[in-house]
Order: C-alpha cells, then sequence, then structure tokens
C-alpha cells in the first residue's frame, strides 16, 4: 500500500500527474467513502426496483381494470420524464411538504437527501423493470399457468413460484441492461448533495486543482463498476439457465 | 368449418419479445395536459383560499411561462444539435466498428465501449472541465460558450449509442445480401453506401428515435454544470418568487409535465414504427 502511495507521489514529482487519491489519505478516504455512497446506492436501487417492478407486473395482469391503469400511468409517466426532474420534484417538491421531525432539539426533515435519491432512482428503474418483466411474463405460455391452475395454486403463488421464475430466465438481457443504466443514473444524485463517487471526486478536484487526473479515475471508476455488474448478471444468467429450455 | 385453434399447444416458452406499455385506457397528450391543468388549478384554488395576497401556484406558472418554455426550446435546440453532431459521428464509428481492418475495428470497439458505459453526468463534467472556454486557431480565437460544450457532452454518448446501432443494423442484414452485392462485383464501400446502408434505415429508425427521448430526457443535466436551461430558469423563478416551499412542486411539475408532452408522443410514434418494421 505504501508502495503504490510512493509511486504516485513520485509520479507527481517527476511528471506533474496528481493523482492526489492514491497517496493523500485524506482524499482516499473521501474517494472510499463516495464509492461506498454509490455502492450503497447502486444495491439499494436496484433490489427495491426489482421488488416495485415485479410487483407492478403483477398488478398489470390482475383483473382489476383500475389498478391495471393507475400502473400504466405510472409506467408511462416515469418513463418519459428526465430522471434529473423526477428527483428534483421528490426532494424539492414533496420533501417540503412533509412533516420535519424534531432529532437531538434540532429540526431535520423526514426523509434525508439519501433516502429521496433511493426512492426516486428506484422508482425510475421500475418503470423499466415493470415493462421488462411484463414482456418476460407474456413469454410464458398459457398452458404453464393452466396447469398451475389444475394443481391448485392461487394467482399469486402461481406467480411467485411457476410465472415469474421462468420470466425472470427469458428477460435476463434486457433487465441486465437496465439495471447497467440503473447504476450509471445513479451519478445524478449528485445534484441534490448525495455524497456519491462523482461528488466525492469533484470535492477532491476542486481541492487539489487535479481536474484531468480525477477524470481518469472517475472514467475508470465507472468503467469497473460497470464491469462487475455485467459480469455477475452474466454469471447469474448462466446459473439460471434450464438446459434445453428457451433458444 | 372455422375452428379456434390454441396457438401454443406446448409449454414452450414464447420468443421475447419487449413490447411498449398500451394503456388500457389510451391518455391522449392533449387529454393529460388538461387533467394535469385541471389538478394544478385545484390545487391553487385551494391556495387562494389561505393567502390571499400572494400569487396562487398557477398564477405564479403562467406568469413565467413564456421565460420557462423559451428555456424548454432550448433544451430541444441543444438535443437536435446534439442528436445531429452525434448521428454523423455514431455513423462512422459505427461503420469503422464494420472495418475489414482489424486494428481500426478493435480501436473503434473500445471507443464505442468506453462512451457507453461512463454515465452521462460523467461524461458532460469530462467535456465541459477539460475542453478549453475557448480555441485560438490561425490567429483568430473562436469562444465556446458553455452550450456548445454541453451540447459536444451530449454528443458523445449519443455516438457510441448510435455506431452499436449501426453496427447491430448492418449485421442483421441476411449475408446473402453481401455474396450477391459480391458477385455482381460491387467494392465494399458501394455494397456499404449503395445496398446495406439503404436497407438498414427502416431497423435503425426506431432505436435511433429511442436515443433521441434519451438525449432530450438529459439536456436537463445541463443545469448541473450551469447552462441556463430549463431547469436552471424554474430555480431562478422560484427564488424570484421569494423562494416559498410550497412553489417547488408545481415548478417541478411543470418541467415534467413540458417533457412528458415532449416525449411520450415521440415514445408512442416509436412503438408504431417498432410494430410496423417489425422483422419477421
Amino acid at each position: 500500500m505504501q508502495a503504490i502511495g510512493n509511486w504516485f507521489q513520485r509520479l507527481y514529482e517527476s511528471t506533474g500527474l496528481n493523482f492526489s487519491v492514491f497517496y493523500d489519505a485524506y482524499d482516499w478516504d473521501r474517494y472510499l467513502g463516495g464509492l461506498k455512497m454509490t455502492l450503497f446506492l447502486s444495491v439499494t436501487t436496484i433490489m427495491l426496483s426489482l421488488v416495485i417492478g415485479a410487483a407492478g407486473a403483477l398488478m398489470q395482469g390482475s383483473p382489476s381494470r383500475l389498478l391495471r391503469l393507475a400502473v400504466n400511468i405510472f409506467v408511462v409517466v416515469f418513463r418519459n420524464t428526465p430522471p434529473l426532474v423526477q428527483i428534483f420534484f421528490f426532494y424539492f417538491g414533496l420533501g417540503t411538504m412533509l412533516p420535519a421531525v424534531e432529532t437531538a432539539g434540532m429540526r431535520v426533515p423526514l426523509l434525508s437527501n439519501v433516502q429521496w435519491a433511493i426512492i426516486s432512482l428506484s422508482l425510475f428503474a421500475a418503470a423499466f423493470n415493470v415493462e421488462i418483466f411484463r414482456s418476460g411474463i407474456e413469454a410464458v405460455p398459457r398452458t404453464t399457468v393452466e396447469a398451475a391452475e389444475a394443481l391448485g395454486y392461487t394467482r399469486f403463488k402461481a406467480y411467485i413460484h411457476i410465472v415469474l421464475p421462468l420470466a425472470i430466465r427469458v428477460c435476463l438481457p434486457a433487465l441486465n441492461n437496465n439495471l447497467v443504466n440503473l447504476l450509471k443514473t445513479t451519478t445524478l444524485a449528485y445534484a441534490i448533495a448525495v455524497p456519491e463517487t462523482l461528488y466525492a471526486v469533484k470535492q477532491i478536484w476542486s481541492e487539489s486543482q487535479n481536474v484531468f487526473e480525477m477524470m481518469v479515475v472517475l472514467l475508470a471508476t465507472y468503467g469497473i463498476l460497470v464491469g462487475v455488474l455485467v459480469w455477475l448478471m452474466h454469471r447469474w444468467e448462466r446459473a439460471m439457465r434450464i438446459p434445453g429450455y428457451a433458444r | 368449418m372455422k375452428t379456434a385453434e390454441p396457438v401454443h399447444r406446448l409449454a414452450v416458452l414464447l420468443p421475447y419479445r419487449l413490447a411498449p406499455t398500451r394503456m388500457s385506457v389510451r391518455i391522449s397528450p392533449l387529454s393529460a395536459a388538461i387533467l394535469c391543468f385541471c389538478a394544478v388549478m385545484a390545487a391553487s384554488t385551494a391556495w387562494a383560499q389561505t393567502a390571499p395576497t400572494m400569487l396562487s401556484p398557477l398564477q405564479v406558472i403562467v406568469k413565467w411561462s413564456p421565460l420557462l418554455l423559451r428555456g424548454f426550446a432550448f433544451n430541444i435546440l441543444i438535443s437536435l444539435l446534439a442528436m445531429l453532431l452525434g448521428t454523423v459521428a455514431g455513423l462512422g464509428l459505427g461503420l469503422a466498428l464494420l472495418s475489414q481492418y482489424r486494428l481500426l475495428a478493435t480501436a473503434s470497439w473500445f471507443v464505442t465501449q468506453f462512451f457507453r458505459n461512463a454515465p452521462w453526468l460523467v461524461l458532460l463534467f469530462f467535456v465541459m472541465f477539460l475542453v478549453p472556454f475557448q480555441i485560438t486557431m490561425f490567429n483568430t480565437t473562436v469562444p465556446l460558450p458553455d452550450w456548445i460544450k454541453a451540447t459536444v457532452g451530449f454528443a458523445l454518448p449519443v455516438m457510441a449509442n448510435v455506431a452499436e446501432v449501426v453496427r447491430g443494423a448492418v449485421r442483421s442484414v441476411p449475408s446473402t445480401q453481401w455474396e450477391a452485392a459480391e458477385s455482381l462485383s460491387f467494392t465494399r464501400r458501394q455494397t456499404m453506401w449503395l445496398i446495406m446502408l439503404p436497407q438498414c434505415i427502416k431497423r435503425m429508425l426506431p432505436p435511433w428515435m429511442n436515443i433521441y427521448a434519451l438525449v432530450a430526457m438529459a439536456t436537463v443535466l445541463a443545469s448541473i454544470v450551469g447552462v441556463s436551461e430549463m431547469l436552471t430558469l424554474t430555480a431562478q423563478v422560484h427564488a424570484a418568487e421569494g423562494g416559498r416551499p410550497e412553489l417547488f412542486a408545481p415548478l417541478y411539475g411543470f418541467a415534467l409535465l413540458c417533457f412528458f408532452l415532449y416525449c411520450y408522443p415521440i415514445n408512442l410514434w416509436t412503438a408504431r414504427l417498432e410494430r410496423r418494421f417489425r422483422v419477421r
């Protein structure tokens, strides 16, 4: 660890390329904090958006017309408006309307900026997931659902145990794409001062005056994060494959 | 006698096809606008009863709408320019991806992956901070205003996405076309420009329009780096009206509505084209 720091220090002295994150403990801590926040945001929003997406897809197939209409409006609205404006709308618009709570003698908003970022990003990605899951569900043959019904499954149980596992396998490539997009969209949380990677890196380059070097670090970070996510999803895809089924 | 034959007898997974949401009750853009207008109206009448002296949220929006809509038009201008730049560059990059020269194809593959996998906002920062604010060439100084740099920043991811679309479309043309062209002694360049690309335009149009909708929605990111487009103006209008917290929701709601009214018809049209051009 020390050797890496020394190497980058020498690089700075000899070439003027100031990768301060790698030898300055303070900058490194800040960068690591940002990375942790990005990972936290990504994992929570991916999980939440999957759950909301699956629930939405279930509701879209429900007999109630009102429920279907509500889900469709949700999908259409969230897909066709900019995610940044959605975040602002939630954080500023709805955040200021909620009552504040008293904590240790200070009035703080009910939901913090991190929580609002998670909520709005999850809803944004969930709108896409609903469509992806629905298309997967449509690919599951009607006869399979009927067989489940014949075996006495309720609608909900058949959905959880039979339809969804098959649908997920079919729509994984599309889902993969959307989750990569979601990971990239977490940078928007920067706009409401969530200290994620972009925010931390911007702070570092404003203080250390090394915009170019930090930009390289930033792009490399997101490249690696996206690469890891894609690799994980491909592994999952392979692990879930049913031999001889589908394509 | 015609009998209703079951389409799929066996439990075989059907081909996966991402179909756009069809609204069971269609909301046309116009009626959506009217609905939103009514909602804002209802909200503002509730407000008017409590404090008659201050402007209601609706009045604020009406008062400032010329300015805000001008900001929105600026967003659209940026998106159109970025799309133009990105499409031209993306076409070149896409053809480079298909090139026979291994080195060129590999290099352009790396460029494509790089710009496709970086977040839009990071690329925007990349261009904003690393491109100088003016360029001096042959003793003439060309200033580069913020919004032009932002346009370039949006054009980069567009370029990579368009390149992928071009590559996918050309790859999807049956290889017999290549062989037929070869047997008619077309050169590779002639085959590409006279035979492949004209056939591909139909396939490329729906994904290309999808990319455009994405760019149109991404232009608001320019407000983060200080271009005075709609979202920046919205924040300024909010400050000008005394920064009342209850104004946030209607003002940002108005921005959402503008983008929705612009992007939803594009989306519907894309879906229609997709259905019509579906490769069977």
